[in-house]
Protein backbone atom coordinates (compact mmCIF):
# COMPACT_ATOMS: atom_id res chain seq x y z
CA UNK A 1 0.00 0.00 0.00
CA UNK A 2 1.29 3.47 -0.94
CA UNK A 3 0.21 6.27 1.09
CA UNK A 4 2.34 9.18 0.76
CA UNK A 5 2.31 9.26 -3.08
CA UNK A 6 -1.67 10.04 -2.86
CA UNK A 7 -2.10 12.28 0.71
CA UNK A 8 0.78 14.56 -0.50
CA UNK A 9 -1.32 15.51 -3.62
CA UNK A 10 -4.64 15.67 -1.56
CA UNK A 11 -5.58 19.59 -2.06
CA UNK A 12 -4.91 19.57 -6.00
CA UNK A 13 -6.59 15.97 -6.19
CA UNK A 14 -9.75 17.10 -3.82
CA UNK A 15 -9.84 20.71 -4.49
CA UNK A 16 -8.01 21.30 -7.84
CA UNK A 17 -5.51 23.55 -6.25
CA UNK A 18 -2.90 24.83 -8.70
CA UNK A 19 -0.81 27.53 -8.47
CA UNK A 20 -1.11 31.64 -9.89
CA UNK A 21 2.77 32.25 -11.35
CA UNK A 22 3.19 35.77 -9.39
CA UNK A 23 5.43 36.82 -12.29
CA UNK A 24 4.13 36.33 -15.49
CA UNK A 25 0.54 35.77 -13.96
CA UNK A 26 -0.12 32.13 -16.14
CA UNK A 27 -2.19 29.88 -13.94
CA UNK A 28 -0.60 26.60 -13.29
CA UNK A 29 -2.41 23.06 -12.49
CA UNK A 30 -1.03 20.32 -11.37
CA UNK A 31 1.53 22.93 -9.27
CA UNK A 32 5.04 23.28 -9.72
CA UNK A 33 7.97 25.44 -7.81
CA UNK A 34 9.22 26.87 -11.41
CA UNK A 35 6.57 28.41 -13.47
CA UNK A 36 7.10 26.27 -17.11
CA UNK A 37 6.59 29.70 -18.72
CA UNK A 38 8.86 32.21 -17.22
CA UNK A 39 11.54 30.13 -15.30
CA UNK A 40 10.57 32.26 -12.52
CA UNK A 41 9.37 30.84 -9.19
CA UNK A 42 6.17 29.88 -8.73
CA UNK A 43 4.02 29.20 -5.12
CA UNK A 44 1.23 31.39 -5.00
CA UNK A 45 -1.48 28.64 -4.63
CA UNK A 46 -4.90 29.28 -6.76
CA UNK A 47 -7.75 27.56 -6.35
CA UNK A 48 -9.48 26.35 -9.96
CA UNK A 49 -13.06 26.95 -10.69
CA UNK A 50 -13.33 23.38 -12.14
CA UNK A 51 -14.98 24.51 -15.33
CA UNK A 52 -13.91 23.90 -18.54
CA UNK A 53 -14.60 22.36 -21.74
CA UNK A 54 -13.28 19.58 -23.89
CA UNK A 55 -10.20 19.38 -25.50
CA UNK A 56 -9.94 15.76 -26.63
CA UNK A 57 -11.04 12.67 -25.40
CA UNK A 58 -11.07 8.26 -25.53
CA UNK A 59 -12.93 5.64 -24.31
CA UNK A 60 -11.26 2.92 -22.40
CA UNK A 61 -12.33 -0.47 -23.16
CA UNK A 62 -9.04 -2.28 -21.67
CA UNK A 63 -8.66 -1.00 -18.50
CA UNK A 64 -5.24 -0.70 -16.55
CA UNK A 65 -5.59 -2.76 -12.95
CA UNK A 66 -7.56 -0.67 -10.02
CA UNK A 67 -10.11 0.26 -12.94
CA UNK A 68 -12.03 -2.63 -13.57
CA UNK A 69 -15.13 -1.63 -11.94
CA UNK A 70 -15.47 2.00 -14.08
CA UNK A 71 -14.64 0.36 -17.53
CA UNK A 72 -15.98 1.16 -19.89
CA UNK A 73 -15.03 4.77 -19.06
CA UNK A 74 -13.93 8.20 -20.83
CA UNK A 75 -10.55 9.98 -20.12
CA UNK A 76 -10.38 13.31 -21.70
CA UNK A 77 -8.04 16.52 -21.92
CA UNK A 78 -9.94 19.58 -20.22
CA UNK A 79 -9.38 22.67 -21.30
CA UNK A 80 -9.66 24.79 -18.08
CA UNK A 81 -11.62 27.89 -18.06
CA UNK A 82 -8.16 29.58 -16.80
CA UNK A 83 -6.02 27.96 -19.12
CA UNK A 84 -4.39 24.78 -18.85
CA UNK A 85 -5.61 21.62 -19.88
CA UNK A 86 -5.86 18.50 -17.35
CA UNK A 87 -6.42 14.87 -18.01
CA UNK A 88 -9.21 13.14 -16.12
CA UNK A 89 -11.95 10.59 -16.21
CA UNK A 90 -15.63 12.33 -17.23
CA UNK A 91 -18.73 10.59 -15.12
CA UNK A 92 -22.01 10.61 -15.26
CA UNK A 93 -22.22 10.71 -18.79
CA UNK A 94 -22.91 8.19 -21.63
CA UNK A 95 -19.49 7.47 -23.53
CA UNK A 96 -21.55 7.93 -27.36
CA UNK A 97 -22.13 11.86 -25.58
CA UNK A 98 -19.09 12.82 -25.28
CA UNK A 99 -18.07 15.43 -28.09
CA UNK A 100 -15.27 18.22 -28.47
CA UNK A 101 -15.78 21.49 -27.26
CA UNK A 102 -18.57 20.40 -24.55
CA UNK A 103 -19.03 22.30 -21.00
CA UNK A 104 -18.06 20.37 -17.92
CA UNK A 105 -17.16 20.87 -14.16
CA UNK A 106 -15.23 19.31 -12.04
CA UNK A 107 -16.68 16.56 -9.01
CA UNK A 108 -15.12 14.20 -6.59
CA UNK A 109 -15.06 10.94 -6.81
CA UNK A 110 -13.45 7.65 -6.27
CA UNK A 111 -10.52 7.43 -8.94
CA UNK A 112 -9.45 3.84 -8.05
CA UNK A 113 -9.51 1.13 -5.23
CA UNK A 114 -6.77 -0.68 -4.05
CA UNK A 115 -8.16 -4.22 -2.99
CA UNK A 116 -10.14 -5.16 -1.19
CA UNK A 117 -8.77 -3.96 2.32
CA UNK A 118 -6.61 -1.42 0.24
CA UNK A 119 -7.41 2.09 0.15
CA UNK A 120 -9.98 4.16 -1.67
CA UNK A 121 -8.28 6.70 -3.68
CA UNK A 122 -10.42 10.08 -4.36
CA UNK A 123 -9.75 12.81 -6.46
CA UNK A 124 -11.10 15.42 -9.43
CA UNK A 125 -13.95 13.52 -12.56
CA UNK A 126 -15.64 15.77 -14.85
CA UNK A 127 -19.20 15.59 -15.77
CA UNK A 128 -20.89 17.75 -18.24
CA UNK A 129 -22.16 21.25 -16.49
CA UNK A 130 -25.83 20.31 -14.72
CA UNK A 131 -28.10 23.27 -16.11
CA UNK A 132 -27.10 22.37 -19.57
CA UNK A 133 -28.25 18.23 -18.70
CA UNK A 134 -31.05 20.43 -17.42
CA UNK A 135 -32.01 22.39 -20.58
CA UNK A 136 -31.65 19.27 -22.53
CA UNK A 137 -34.01 17.16 -20.86
CA UNK B 1 35.06 16.50 -32.00
CA UNK B 2 35.92 13.07 -33.18
CA UNK B 3 33.78 11.89 -36.00
CA UNK B 4 32.07 8.64 -35.38
CA UNK B 5 31.22 5.64 -37.90
CA UNK B 6 28.77 2.53 -37.50
CA UNK B 7 31.14 -0.11 -38.54
CA UNK B 8 29.47 -3.03 -37.69
CA UNK B 9 25.56 -4.00 -37.30
CA UNK B 10 23.82 -6.62 -35.68
CA UNK B 11 19.92 -7.81 -34.56
CA UNK B 12 17.81 -10.62 -33.95
CA UNK B 13 14.19 -11.21 -35.68
CA UNK B 14 11.58 -9.09 -33.68
CA UNK B 15 8.57 -11.65 -32.53
CA UNK B 16 7.96 -13.81 -29.50
CA UNK B 17 11.51 -15.07 -28.71
CA UNK B 18 9.78 -17.73 -25.78
CA UNK B 19 13.01 -20.15 -25.97
CA UNK B 20 15.68 -16.75 -24.62
CA UNK B 21 15.84 -14.77 -21.84
CA UNK B 22 16.50 -11.05 -21.63
CA UNK B 23 20.34 -11.73 -21.35
CA UNK B 24 20.89 -13.79 -24.69
CA UNK B 25 18.19 -11.97 -26.64
CA UNK B 26 20.80 -8.84 -26.32
CA UNK B 27 23.85 -11.17 -26.14
CA UNK B 28 23.03 -12.44 -29.59
CA UNK B 29 22.38 -9.05 -31.26
CA UNK B 30 25.74 -7.72 -29.45
CA UNK B 31 27.85 -10.67 -30.92
CA UNK B 32 26.32 -10.22 -34.47
CA UNK B 33 27.41 -6.63 -34.29
CA UNK B 34 30.58 -7.40 -33.41
CA UNK B 35 31.41 -10.14 -35.65
CA UNK B 36 30.26 -7.94 -38.72
CA UNK B 37 32.36 -5.38 -37.23
CA UNK B 38 35.18 -7.53 -36.76
CA UNK B 39 36.23 -6.61 -33.25
CA UNK B 40 36.47 -8.87 -30.74
CA UNK B 41 36.57 -6.52 -27.53
CA UNK B 42 35.15 -3.15 -27.25
CA UNK B 43 36.00 -0.34 -25.05
CA UNK B 44 32.50 0.00 -23.92
CA UNK B 45 29.24 -1.50 -23.83
CA UNK B 46 25.81 1.17 -23.86
CA UNK B 47 22.30 -0.48 -23.49
CA UNK B 48 18.54 1.05 -24.59
CA UNK B 49 16.13 -1.04 -22.12
CA UNK B 50 12.80 0.08 -21.10
CA UNK B 51 11.10 -2.16 -19.10
CA UNK B 52 13.60 -4.93 -17.78
CA UNK B 53 13.00 -4.05 -14.45
CA UNK B 54 8.97 -4.81 -14.34
CA UNK B 55 8.78 -6.83 -16.75
CA UNK B 56 12.13 -9.18 -16.55
CA UNK B 57 13.06 -8.25 -12.75
CA UNK B 58 16.20 -7.84 -13.72
CA UNK B 59 18.63 -4.34 -13.62
CA UNK B 60 22.62 -4.17 -14.15
CA UNK B 61 20.90 -5.32 -17.37
CA UNK B 62 24.35 -3.35 -19.46
CA UNK B 63 26.33 -5.45 -16.91
CA UNK B 64 24.67 -8.76 -17.22
CA UNK B 65 24.62 -8.66 -20.96
CA UNK B 66 27.99 -7.49 -21.00
CA UNK B 67 29.09 -10.71 -19.23
CA UNK B 68 26.82 -12.77 -21.12
CA UNK B 69 28.45 -11.84 -24.44
CA UNK B 70 31.95 -12.65 -22.93
CA UNK B 71 32.75 -9.02 -22.38
CA UNK B 72 33.33 -9.07 -18.71
CA UNK B 73 35.32 -6.48 -17.29
CA UNK B 74 34.33 -3.88 -19.41
CA UNK B 75 32.39 -0.42 -18.88
CA UNK B 76 28.77 -1.17 -19.27
CA UNK B 77 25.37 0.54 -18.55
CA UNK B 78 22.03 1.19 -19.60
CA UNK B 79 20.24 4.44 -20.81
CA UNK B 80 16.86 4.63 -20.40
CA UNK B 81 14.50 7.24 -22.06
CA UNK B 82 10.83 5.07 -22.71
CA UNK B 83 10.49 4.07 -26.15
CA UNK B 84 13.22 6.49 -27.04
CA UNK B 85 15.90 4.21 -24.82
CA UNK B 86 17.44 2.49 -27.87
CA UNK B 87 18.79 6.32 -29.36
CA UNK B 88 19.01 7.51 -25.78
CA UNK B 89 21.99 4.37 -25.92
CA UNK B 90 23.43 5.10 -29.61
CA UNK B 91 24.10 9.07 -28.40
CA UNK B 92 25.55 7.65 -25.62
CA UNK B 93 27.84 5.60 -27.27
CA UNK B 94 28.28 8.43 -29.89
CA UNK B 95 29.12 10.99 -27.09
CA UNK B 96 31.71 8.56 -25.28
CA UNK B 97 33.60 8.37 -29.17
CA UNK B 98 33.29 11.83 -30.19
CA UNK B 99 34.78 12.90 -26.92
CA UNK B 100 37.93 10.29 -27.43
CA UNK B 101 36.93 8.89 -24.10
CA UNK B 102 36.35 5.87 -26.01
CA UNK B 103 38.08 3.93 -29.52
CA UNK B 104 35.39 1.40 -30.19
CA UNK B 105 32.14 1.13 -28.45
CA UNK B 106 28.93 -1.37 -29.08
CA UNK B 107 25.44 -0.07 -28.18
CA UNK B 108 22.95 -2.42 -28.25
CA UNK B 109 18.93 -2.19 -28.14
CA UNK B 110 16.83 -4.79 -26.23
CA UNK B 111 13.46 -5.23 -24.92
CA UNK B 112 11.66 -8.86 -23.68
CA UNK B 113 7.72 -7.88 -23.74
CA UNK B 114 6.44 -11.48 -24.00
CA UNK B 115 7.22 -13.19 -21.22
CA UNK B 116 4.39 -11.92 -18.82
CA UNK B 117 0.96 -13.22 -19.54
CA UNK B 118 -2.00 -10.59 -20.71
CA UNK B 119 -1.51 -6.97 -20.58
CA UNK B 120 1.44 -6.66 -18.50
CA UNK B 121 3.82 -5.45 -21.25
CA UNK B 122 0.76 -2.90 -22.34
CA UNK B 123 0.35 -1.58 -18.76
CA UNK B 124 3.82 -1.28 -17.80
CA UNK B 125 4.11 1.52 -21.22
CA UNK B 126 2.36 3.28 -19.28
CA UNK B 127 4.93 4.33 -17.10
CA UNK B 128 6.53 6.49 -19.84
CA UNK B 129 3.62 8.81 -18.87
CA UNK B 130 2.98 11.19 -15.87
CA UNK B 131 2.28 8.65 -12.98
CA UNK B 132 0.82 11.17 -10.71
CA UNK B 133 -1.43 13.07 -13.59
CA UNK B 134 -2.09 10.88 -16.70
CA UNK B 135 -1.87 7.30 -15.23
CA UNK B 136 -3.85 7.29 -11.91
CA UNK B 137 -6.62 8.90 -14.31
CA UNK B 138 -7.06 5.52 -15.70
CA UNK B 139 -5.59 6.55 -18.92
CA UNK B 140 -3.52 4.07 -21.19
CA UNK B 141 -0.77 4.77 -23.12
CA UNK B 142 -3.22 4.08 -26.49
CA UNK B 143 -5.58 6.48 -24.86
CA UNK B 144 -3.14 9.17 -24.60
CA UNK B 145 -2.27 8.81 -28.34
CA UNK B 146 -6.09 8.33 -29.30
CA UNK B 147 -6.44 11.35 -27.63
CA UNK B 148 -4.20 13.35 -29.86
CA UNK B 149 -5.68 11.42 -32.94
CA UNK B 150 -8.95 12.63 -32.60
CA UNK B 151 -8.10 16.39 -31.87
CA UNK B 152 -6.26 16.36 -34.82
CA UNK B 153 -8.95 14.75 -37.16
CA UNK B 154 -11.26 17.46 -35.68
CA UNK B 155 -9.10 20.64 -35.64
CA UNK B 156 -7.34 19.84 -39.54
CA UNK B 157 -10.99 18.41 -40.27
CA UNK B 158 -8.90 15.06 -41.71
CA UNK B 159 -11.20 11.68 -42.00
CA UNK B 160 -9.50 8.71 -40.34
CA UNK B 161 -9.06 7.03 -43.16
CA UNK B 162 -6.90 9.24 -44.29
CA UNK B 163 -4.21 7.50 -42.09
CA UNK B 164 -4.14 4.23 -44.26
CA UNK B 165 -1.18 4.84 -46.29
CA UNK B 166 1.36 4.65 -43.57
CA UNK B 167 0.22 1.16 -42.41
CA UNK B 168 -0.17 -0.20 -46.00
CA UNK B 169 2.94 1.05 -46.64
CA UNK B 170 4.67 0.02 -43.50
CA UNK B 171 3.12 -3.59 -44.21
CA UNK B 172 4.14 -3.77 -47.67
CA UNK B 173 8.21 -3.11 -46.92
CA UNK B 174 7.90 -5.50 -44.02
CA UNK B 175 6.89 -8.73 -46.75
CA UNK B 176 10.50 -8.25 -47.81
CA UNK B 177 12.47 -7.55 -44.44
CA UNK B 178 13.16 -11.50 -43.10
CA UNK B 179 13.54 -9.73 -39.43
CA UNK B 180 10.29 -8.41 -39.25
CA UNK B 181 7.55 -9.50 -37.08
CA UNK B 182 4.63 -9.49 -39.79
CA UNK B 183 4.93 -10.40 -43.90
CA UNK B 184 1.59 -9.80 -45.00
CA UNK B 185 0.75 -6.69 -46.90
CA UNK B 186 -2.45 -4.68 -46.29
CA UNK B 187 -4.46 -3.03 -48.06
CA UNK B 188 -6.23 0.01 -47.39
CA UNK B 189 -9.59 -1.97 -46.88
CA UNK B 190 -8.11 -4.03 -44.20
CA UNK B 191 -7.27 -0.73 -42.76
CA UNK B 192 -10.87 0.89 -42.45
CA UNK B 193 -12.87 -2.35 -41.45
CA UNK B 194 -10.06 -3.03 -38.95
CA UNK B 195 -10.77 -3.91 -35.39
CA UNK B 196 -11.18 -0.55 -32.55
CA UNK B 197 -8.69 -0.66 -30.16
CA UNK B 198 -9.60 3.11 -28.44
CA UNK B 199 -11.72 5.42 -31.05
CA UNK B 200 -10.32 6.29 -33.55
CA UNK B 201 -6.83 4.39 -33.28
CA UNK B 202 -7.78 1.04 -34.99
CA UNK B 203 -5.54 -2.49 -34.75
CA UNK B 204 -3.47 -1.49 -37.57
CA UNK B 205 -3.05 2.67 -36.08
CA UNK B 206 -0.99 0.88 -33.35
CA UNK B 207 2.40 -0.80 -33.13
CA UNK B 208 2.78 -4.36 -31.66
CA UNK B 209 4.65 -5.17 -28.74
CA UNK B 210 7.28 -7.55 -28.91
CA UNK B 211 10.85 -9.23 -28.40
CA UNK B 212 14.13 -8.20 -30.02
CA UNK B 213 17.39 -6.56 -30.15
CA UNK B 214 19.62 -4.60 -32.44
CA UNK B 215 23.33 -3.50 -31.83
CA UNK B 216 25.75 -1.24 -33.87
CA UNK B 217 29.45 -1.02 -33.51
CA UNK B 218 30.74 2.56 -33.33
CA UNK B 219 34.10 4.04 -34.24
CA UNK B 220 36.36 7.22 -35.26
CA UNK B 221 35.51 7.85 -38.96
CA UNK B 222 38.99 8.09 -39.45
CA UNK B 223 39.61 4.41 -38.50
CA UNK B 224 36.61 3.58 -39.75
CA UNK B 225 37.31 2.75 -43.54
CA UNK B 226 40.90 0.65 -42.38
CA UNK B 227 38.41 -1.72 -40.94
CA UNK B 228 35.07 -2.39 -42.35
CA UNK B 229 34.37 -1.69 -46.57
CA UNK B 230 31.46 0.45 -45.84
CA UNK B 231 31.14 2.34 -42.71
CA UNK B 232 28.58 4.54 -41.88
CA UNK B 233 28.99 7.97 -40.63
CA UNK B 234 26.63 9.50 -37.93
CA UNK B 235 26.52 12.77 -39.30
CA UNK B 236 24.38 14.09 -36.34
CA UNK B 237 23.15 13.03 -33.08
CA UNK B 238 20.77 15.35 -30.86
CA UNK B 239 17.64 14.96 -28.33
CA UNK B 240 15.20 17.28 -27.19
CA UNK B 241 13.25 17.25 -24.57
CA UNK B 242 9.65 18.22 -23.95
CA UNK B 243 7.01 18.35 -21.07
CA UNK B 244 5.93 14.32 -20.46
CA UNK B 245 2.57 14.74 -19.67
CA UNK B 246 0.46 15.99 -22.78
CA UNK B 247 -1.68 18.25 -21.12
CA UNK B 248 1.52 20.44 -19.72
CA UNK B 249 1.36 21.39 -23.39
CA UNK B 250 0.52 24.93 -25.00
CA UNK B 251 -0.12 22.94 -27.91
CA UNK B 252 -0.96 19.18 -28.06
CA UNK B 253 -0.70 18.90 -32.11
CA UNK B 254 3.02 20.45 -32.16
CA UNK B 255 5.41 18.13 -31.22
CA UNK B 256 8.20 20.73 -30.16
CA UNK B 257 10.75 17.69 -28.60
CA UNK B 258 10.77 16.17 -32.27
CA UNK B 259 11.17 19.96 -33.75
CA UNK B 260 13.80 20.75 -31.97
CA UNK B 261 16.06 17.48 -32.36
CA UNK B 262 15.05 17.50 -36.50
CA UNK B 263 16.38 21.31 -36.32
CA UNK B 264 19.40 20.82 -34.35
CA UNK B 265 20.36 17.27 -36.12
CA UNK B 266 20.29 19.46 -39.25
CA UNK B 267 22.23 22.08 -38.29
CA UNK B 268 25.12 19.78 -37.00
CA UNK B 269 24.76 17.58 -40.87
CA UNK B 270 24.36 21.36 -42.49
CA UNK B 271 21.85 19.66 -44.66
CA UNK B 272 17.85 19.57 -44.68
CA UNK B 273 14.88 17.20 -44.55
CA UNK B 274 14.82 17.86 -48.65
CA UNK B 275 18.48 16.22 -48.80
CA UNK B 276 17.15 13.19 -46.53
CA UNK B 277 16.84 10.28 -48.99
CA UNK B 278 14.61 7.77 -46.23
CA UNK B 279 13.84 8.55 -43.21
CA UNK B 280 12.74 5.90 -40.33
CA UNK B 281 10.70 8.05 -38.09
CA UNK B 282 8.80 6.47 -35.13
CA UNK B 283 5.31 4.98 -36.13
CA UNK B 284 4.07 3.59 -33.07
CA UNK B 285 0.97 4.95 -34.34
CA UNK B 286 -0.16 6.13 -37.21
CA UNK B 287 -1.30 9.78 -35.95
CA UNK B 288 3.02 9.68 -34.63
CA UNK B 289 3.77 9.29 -38.18
CA UNK B 290 1.91 12.27 -39.25
CA UNK B 291 2.89 14.64 -36.44
CA UNK B 292 6.09 13.56 -36.69
CA UNK B 293 6.48 14.36 -40.79
CA UNK B 294 4.71 17.62 -39.67
CA UNK B 295 7.67 18.90 -37.19
CA UNK B 296 10.73 17.27 -38.73
CA UNK B 297 9.97 19.62 -41.81
CA UNK B 298 8.46 16.88 -44.36
CA UNK B 299 4.65 18.65 -44.03
CA UNK B 300 2.91 21.19 -43.12
CA UNK B 301 1.04 20.94 -40.27
CA UNK B 302 -2.17 19.16 -40.99
CA UNK B 303 -0.59 17.55 -44.02
CA UNK B 304 1.37 14.53 -42.60
CA UNK B 305 -1.36 12.28 -44.02
CA UNK B 306 -1.01 13.83 -47.63
CA UNK B 307 2.45 12.32 -47.92
CA UNK B 308 0.86 8.46 -47.22
CA UNK B 309 -1.91 9.35 -49.44
CA UNK B 310 0.06 10.61 -52.35
CA UNK B 311 2.38 7.59 -52.20
CA UNK B 312 5.42 9.61 -51.44
CA UNK B 313 6.58 7.67 -48.11
CA UNK B 314 7.10 4.21 -50.76
CA UNK B 315 11.06 3.65 -51.39
CA UNK B 316 10.60 5.03 -54.31
CA UNK B 317 9.06 7.92 -53.26
CA UNK B 318 9.94 11.48 -52.27
CA UNK B 319 10.31 10.86 -48.63
CA UNK B 320 10.50 6.98 -48.19
CA UNK B 321 9.63 6.19 -44.15
CA UNK B 322 9.36 2.72 -42.25
CA UNK B 323 11.13 1.45 -45.03
CA UNK B 324 11.90 -1.85 -43.64
CA UNK B 325 8.51 -2.33 -41.88
CA UNK B 326 9.12 0.67 -38.96
CA UNK B 327 7.72 0.23 -35.76
CA UNK B 328 4.41 -0.72 -37.19
CA UNK B 329 5.44 -3.99 -39.35
CA UNK B 330 8.84 -4.59 -38.29
CA UNK B 331 7.74 -4.51 -34.51
CA UNK B 332 8.32 -2.00 -31.31
CA UNK B 333 10.41 -3.84 -29.18
CA UNK B 334 10.26 -0.36 -27.22
CA UNK B 335 13.82 -0.04 -26.13
CA UNK B 336 15.33 -2.15 -28.86
CA UNK B 337 13.17 0.17 -32.07
CA UNK B 338 16.04 2.68 -31.84
CA UNK B 339 18.74 0.83 -32.93
CA UNK B 340 16.20 -1.36 -34.97
CA UNK B 341 15.68 1.91 -36.98
CA UNK B 342 19.87 3.06 -37.60
CA UNK B 343 20.38 -1.16 -38.12
CA UNK B 344 17.80 -0.53 -41.25
CA UNK B 345 18.99 2.65 -42.06
CA UNK B 346 22.54 1.60 -42.30
CA UNK B 347 21.71 -1.38 -44.64
CA UNK B 348 19.87 0.79 -46.91
CA UNK B 349 23.63 3.12 -46.86
CA UNK B 350 25.51 -0.13 -47.19
CA UNK B 351 22.76 -0.76 -50.10
CA UNK B 352 22.17 -4.24 -48.56
CA UNK B 353 18.30 -3.53 -48.05
CA UNK B 354 17.81 -6.36 -51.29
CA UNK B 355 13.97 -5.54 -52.61
CA UNK B 356 12.79 -1.97 -50.09
CA UNK B 357 16.44 -0.51 -51.54
CA UNK B 358 16.03 3.48 -51.78
CA UNK B 359 17.73 4.02 -54.96
CA UNK B 360 20.83 6.15 -54.35
CA UNK B 361 20.67 6.18 -50.76
CA UNK B 362 22.94 8.59 -49.38
CA UNK B 363 21.86 10.30 -46.40
CA UNK B 364 19.06 8.71 -43.49
CA UNK B 365 17.71 10.16 -40.72
CA UNK B 366 16.23 8.11 -37.51
CA UNK B 367 14.24 9.28 -35.36
CA UNK B 368 13.20 7.62 -31.64
CA UNK B 369 10.49 9.12 -29.59
CA UNK B 370 10.12 8.66 -25.57
CA UNK B 371 6.10 8.61 -24.46
CA UNK B 372 3.83 11.09 -26.48
CA UNK B 373 6.89 13.10 -27.51
CA UNK B 374 8.19 13.99 -24.06
CA UNK B 375 11.70 12.75 -25.34
CA UNK B 376 12.83 12.82 -29.09
CA UNK B 377 16.26 11.85 -30.60
CA UNK B 378 17.16 12.06 -34.84
CA UNK B 379 20.30 10.77 -35.98
CA UNK B 380 21.50 11.44 -39.41
CA UNK B 381 23.71 8.81 -41.25
CA UNK B 382 25.96 9.57 -44.37
CA UNK B 383 26.69 6.21 -46.05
Amino acid sequence: MRLAPHWRVRAQRLQLRGEVCECCGRHLFPPRDVCPSCHQPANEPFPFSGEGTIYSYSTVYEPPRGYEQYAPYTVALVRLKEGPLVTAQLTDVDPADVRIGLPVEMVTRALREEGEEGMIIYGYKFRPVLEQQAAVH
Amino acid sequence: MTRVSIIGIGQTSVGEHWDVSIRDLGAQAVLAALHDAGIERPDALYVGNMLSGPLASQEQLATLIADWSGLRGIEALKAEAACASGAAALRVGYMAVASGLHDVVVVLGVEKMTDLDGDEATIALMNAADAEYEAIHGTTFISLNAMLMRRYMEEYQVPHEAFAGFPVNSHANAVYNPQAMFHQAITRETFVGARMIADPINLFDSAPIADGAAAVVLCAAERARELVPHPVRIAASSVATDSVALHDRHDPLFLAAVYNSAMKAYRQAEIGPQDIDLFELHDAFSIIAALSLEASGFAPRGQGTRLAADGEIGPHGRVPIATMGGLKARGHPVGATGLYQVVEAALQLRGEAGKNQVPDAHWAMTQNVGGVGGTAFTHILEG
